[in-house]
């Protein structure tokens, strides 16, 4: 089956903002729907992409080894990181909590590194290999993005509630400064990646692509 | 060529295809990448509207009532998101709160002030002043609104604190469920519509 035209043989550009797809005789630079900038892909994607990227994996160091959090019961305070508080829950038998902290906070940042780390280098090295699943890959970067947020609000909100002096205070520690600047950071290089890159150099004619059977055919490539 | 007002260009590989009406509960995909092209949009301008000035007082009850309350050996004390915020300004992490108070409570108040405003103008099929803007803005603070994983924050801080003291959820936390679930509804990807019916 042939695929459909794309944008870039039409002379069209979508618009980010209105989705619009915007005529591009005369290379307009601003959406004439609603002004927004238009870029045929997001300018610099690649480096901004690692740049961001890198920049998220310096902070995820400290953010993991410094403590988020300190409490104080009865005069003996002791800070705590987040793993600690994982494995605090864990041993108090709320598993359940345990593994929400766990994916939100260490696994999902995890997880981003090494999908964009993928996403990149298979871009840069014009890797014909499994378009479709590295799409979905990046559509689900994209949707976890926010979620390890979760740790720096919990904290947060507990900080905010136990302030009883002498008997019991809870205070944030420099980690979650760390930690919420990973999840910025993750988020921004994601944003960055121009999902678009994965087809570019994608051939005319896809070889059988009825839309139901795509995953009986062994090994088909294009040709 | 025709008018590109009909044309949709997929934000994941860049194919153009014809807009389709669609029925209910149906979307259409990208044939080359599997992305969601279309989806079906059951609300009308006045349910979106009605259900924007729904979310703006739970914003209020969210904001000004205490998320939860504690209590411990006979002592009380109460946070709202605020109070979270304000836990986070002391000291070198003034900047974490800056970010906590743009994604629990400014995102999401200018997101509702922007649709309120924008929703209203609709109403009687005019645009509204400033309707671009307006418009790219409510784009651009979709995903920095994260008011559904603070609820899951406020979840797992009770669970965290049931252990040492008496945890009272409070209105705030109610309003904060409710509220979040209806963000996602109503400042959704198809606000975009406004822009083909204005």
């Amino acid at each position: 089956m042939k695929r459909p035209p794309t944008a870039s043989e039409l002379n069209l550009c979508l618009c980010h903002s209105c989705g619009l797809a915007c005529d591009m005789t005369g290379e307009p630079h601003q959406c004439p729907r609603c002004d927004a900038p238009l870029h045929r892909r997001k300018t610099n994607s690649l480096t901004r992409t690692w740049a961001y990227m890198f920049a998220a994996l310096a902070f995820y160091v400290p953010a993991n080894l410094l403590p988020v959090m300190n409490t104080t019961l009865l005069g003996s305070g002791a800070d705590s990181t987040i793993m600690s508080g994982v494995l605090e829950f864990w041993e108090h038998g709320a598993w359940d909590i345990a593994v929400i902290i766990f994916v939100a906070s260490i696994a999902v940042p995890g997880v981003k590194f090494v999908a964009l780390t993928l996403l990149l280098v298979t871009v840069q090295r014009d890797s014909h290999w499994a378009r479709k699943e590295r799409s979905k890959l990046y559509r689900f970067v994209e949707l976890i993005g926010y979620w390890s947020m979760l740790d720096v609000l919990v904290v947060a909100l507990v900080a905010a509630l136990v302030k009883f002096q002498a008997l019991g205070d809870i205070e944030p520690r420099v980690g979650i400064l760390f930690f919420g600047l990973v999840v910025v950071f993750t988020m921004l290089s994601a944003m960055s990646f121009d999902p678009r890159l994965i087809w570019d150099n994608a051939p005319d004619v896809e070889t059988e692509k009825p839309r139901h059977s795509t995953e009986q055919v062994p090994g088909h490539q294009a040709v | 060529m025709a008018s590109t007002d009909q044309l949709i260009i997929c934000e994941h590989c860049d194919c153009v295809y014809e807009k389709v009406v669609l029925a209910k509960h149906q979307k259409t995909l990208c044939v080359r990448c599997g992305a969601v092209l279309q989806r079906y949009n059951n609300l009308s301008v006045e349910q979106r509207l009605a259900l924007s000035f729904t979310a703006a007082m739970l914003w209020l009850f969210a904001n000004f009532y205490p998320v939860m309350s504690i209590s411990m050996k006979g002592l009380k004390n109460s946070a709202t998101l605020w109070d979270s915020v304000l836990a986070l300004s002391q000291g070198p992490i003034t900047f974490m709160a800056m970010v906590a108070a743009i994604s629990i409570i400014i995102a999401p108040a200018f997101q509702l002030v922007l649709l309120i405003w924008v929703l209203s103008f609709a109403l009687a099929s005019r645009r509204s002043p400033g309707f671009k803007l307006c418009m790219r803005w409510l784009e651009t603070l979709r995903p920095w609104s994260m008011l559904e994983v603070c609820l899951l924050g406020a979840m797992v801080a009770v669970f965290k604190l049931a252990g040492m003291l008496d945890v009272i959820p409070g209105i705030g936390l109610f309003a904060l469920a409710v509220l979040s679930l209806l963000l996602i509804r109503i400042a959704g990807h198809d606000v975009r519509e406004l822009w083909d019916i204005l």
